[in-house]
């Protein structure tokens, strides 16, 4: 009471009464997205509750969140793929072919050791460069026999998904191949593959301060043109929850703190001595989430602030208006397969780096649920319309889904299950909405 | 006008474009000249739009010669024909729902800054002023076009061709979704234009349209070409007598016309 009473009394603040309204109206805030989050955290408190609070530990929330990164950073490079009205289906192949290409690369016996020896530091990102050329020349070749020569893209991916699992299987003559180099092996997180407190806050506070250097820049724009801006408060208010946010989950990063075991063989290795208590390392974000926060930025980057975004949706809103405005729609379509190919490197270094081997299956069956995280994410299969955090939100539920109903016992026929009326049910929610025309 | 002395803006030469068999246009030569509005009119199917899509670059011509300022030109997709200063309003507007008004008027011709991302707020800017010539009423800058009305949809396709200085402008059904306000706004536009020294071709299914704001017009038929007449040498019904019965006014016996209710 006495809150709203002094809230109502400050007519320099607040002229008109609060409201709930009011505050989406002036934060202009996405309101499908602020569902999507709410359905997360609603999702995840459920299994809290069933759990008894221990499925919302801080290593439960990390190891979630590293199992939706592979799908996640794939289903960044499907939003463009489908707004474009193609499709890929091949993408759980090419993660197959580039993560065997890593293995073959960095094993005991792979043909970088033998050039450079065991443990050169130059090895894994040779390998890893290696390995996105492999990704984005398999995605140029689909890309071009879509965009050239007119095979709709469902075919063209279709069959990349069969050639490719088969390319896996003659690249390591049928058999998995593990032992990777020891760097490389951070980009599969955990305690080890995590960048450390320190440096998380330091990430954690440059995230605010570019939160905050974005909305300003923004508003400067449209003032040096007159345009009307969103009032003072609500910017602040979008940068406060922005960044608390932000800074909330890089403590639950670093509330994850090393296992004894492992921080007392450091510690012996380090010759770091231990104190009383226990030795608290925290772990902090691991590489595969900040890897895919680096992929989020620089995809919406992409589909945002530059033609070639503008490009792709405009294609999919009406491809023959974006011909007659003189796009040069089959290039566009091209460079979506390379940069999607790209993707798909990544995903299958930190599947990899994880595994710490590629076996044959690595991947297989990841376009499903690729594209199930996309469609999730709001993306429309009739093309034109999805947002980049939209598909990672959509992969955080289906990664929290499959963890949770994992977590709580049901067996992997039941996950199954859950996973597919999960799909129908939020997409039948958004063409409902959609129907309603909010 | 002593039109004949100067050099015409475009020429059209033999131009023929088929379907599979079909002839869409068959052998139809127009010229504009600048400052020119030149009517192009037909009933339906009679290749009205198919000869401007190879003005227009959307579909190159099968044979035949298009000659810009008296220049041989190749046009073999829009961005040929936009780089000649040609710009053009489809009649299905061709704009992609998707997006705002100024991604609309500036697609693939998108301003960017400095470090190679675009500039929405330049080009809102841009479009606030070029809408504003149109529609001074508009404001909704920022919702994606799916949700105006066919008024404001027209404006923006229409404020895509005018922005960009064309000296050709090709109008197919400019007004078809407007009402008597945006109508009336849209021919002091297209007079405005005329003045300005741009040449327009301008198809239209009203015939009152035509004659109001045309300097010549020329009659198709199936495809083909009937004639190009001044706009003092013939009136309404013998420009109906052409579309109907695809023949000149000279050559239309007095019981042809008798049985449209024009003689």
């Amino acid at each position: 009471m006495t809150d709203v009473a002094t809230a109502v009394s400050d007519p320099a603040q607040e002229p008109r009464r609060p409201s709930l309204r009011r505050l989406v109206a002036a934060t202009e805030i996405d309101l499908r997205l602020f569902g999507m989050v709410a359905a997360l955290v609603g999702m995840l408190l459920v299994f809290g509750i069933i759990t008894g609070g221990r499925i919302l530990s801080p290593s439960n929330l990390v190891t979630m969140s590293v199992q939706a990164a592979s799908v996640a950073i794939i289903s960044t490079g499907m939003v463009i793929i489908i707004v474009s009205r193609n499709i890929d289906l091949s993408v759980g192949s090419i993660v197959g072919v580039t993560a065997m290409t890593y293995a073959l690369l960095m094993t005991g016996t792979g043909i970088l050791t033998d050039v450079l020896g065991r443990g050169h530091p130059l090895t894994w990102i040779i390998a890893l460069g290696i390995g996105l050329l492999v990704g984005a020349l398999i995605g140029a070749l689909q890309g071009f026999v879509v965009a050239y020569v007119g095979v709709p893209s469902f075919i063209v991916t279709l069959g990349g998904l069969l050639a490719f699992r088969g390319v896996v299987w003659i690249m390591s003559g049928g058999q998995g191949v593990a032992g990777l180099d020891l760097t490389f092996q951070i980009l599969g997180g955990g305690p080890q593959g995590s960048i450390g407190g320190t440096l998380s806050w330091v990430v954690g506070i440059v995230v605010c301060v570019g939160i905050a250097g974005l909305l300003i820049y923004s508003r400067r724009q449209r003032r040096k043109f007159g345009f009307p801006v969103r009032p003072k408060w609500a910017e602040v208010f979008i940068w406060v929850v922005g960044s608390l946010a932000t800074l909330g989950l890089v403590f639950i990063a670093n509330s994850y703190l090393w296992p004894q075991p492992l921080a007392e063989r450091w510690a012996l290795e380090h010759g770091v001595s231990i104190p009383p208590g226990g030795l608290r390392i925290e772990s902090g974000i691991p590489w595969p989430i900040l890897l895919l926060v680096i992929v989020a930025l620089v995809m919406s980057f992409l589909a945002n602030r530059r033609r070639f975004g503008r490009y792709i949706y405009a294609i999919g809103g009406n491809p023959e208006a974006a011909e007659l405005a003189g796009i040069n729609t089959r290039r566009t379509v091209l460079k979506s397969f390379v940069l999607m190919g790209v993707l798909c490197a990544l995903s299958g270094a930190v599947a990899a780096a994880r595994l710490n081997a590629a076996s044959l299956d690595v991947g297989r069956g990841y376009e499903l649920y690729v594209i199930a995280a996309t469609v999730i994410g709001g993306t429309s299969l009739s093309g034109g319309i999805g947002t980049i955090p939209g598909a990672i939100l959509g992969a955080l539920v289906m990664a929290t889904l499959a963890y949770g109903l994992q977590y709580i016992g049901l067996s992997s026929p039941y996950q199954d299950i859950a996973a597919g009326v999960v799909l129908i049910v939020a997409v039948g929610l958004d063409s409902w909405n959609r129907r309603r025309g909010t | 006008m002593t039109a004949t002395e100067r050099v015409p803006l475009v020429e059209m030469r033999n131009i023929r474009v088929s379907f599979g068999g079909v002839h869409a246009v068959d052998d139809v030569t127009v010229d504009l000249f600048p400052g020119e509005v030149m009517g192009i009119v037909g009933g339906n199917g009679a290749g009205k739009t198919t000869l401007m899509r190879t003005l227009s670059g959307a579909r190159p011509p099968d044979s035949g010669v298009i000659l810009v300022n008296g220049q041989e030109q190749t046009i073999a997709n829009p961005r040929d024909a936009k780089a000649l200063g040609i710009e053009t309003i489809y009649q299905t507007l061709a704009l992609a729902d998707n997006v705002d008004a100024p991604a609309n008027v500036f697609l693939g011709r998108e301003l960017t800054t400095r470090v190679g991302t675009l500039d929405d707020s330049a080009m809102e800017d841009a479009t606030r002023k070029v809408m504003g010539r149109l529609n001074p009423k508009f404001e909704r800058f920022t919702t994606p076009v799916r949700s105006l009305s066919g008024g404001q949809r027209q404006g923006v396709a229409i404020a895509r061709a005018v922005h960009f200085n064309a000296r050709i402008l090709i109008m197919d059904e400019p007004t078809a979704a407007l009402g008597p306000a945006e109508t009336a706004q849209v021919h002091g536009l297209i007079r405005q234009l005329k003045a300005e020294g741009i040449g327009i071709f301008l198809i239209s299914h009203d015939i009152h349209d035509v004659f109001d704001l045309s300097d010549r017009i020329s009659v198709m038929y199936h495809g083909r070409l009937v004639g190009t007449v001044g706009k003092e040498d013939v009136d309404t019904d013998q420009i109906l007598g052409m579309i109907i019965l695809g023949k000149k006014p000279g050559e239309v016996t007095e019981k042809e016309l008798a049985e449209l209710g024009l003689g």
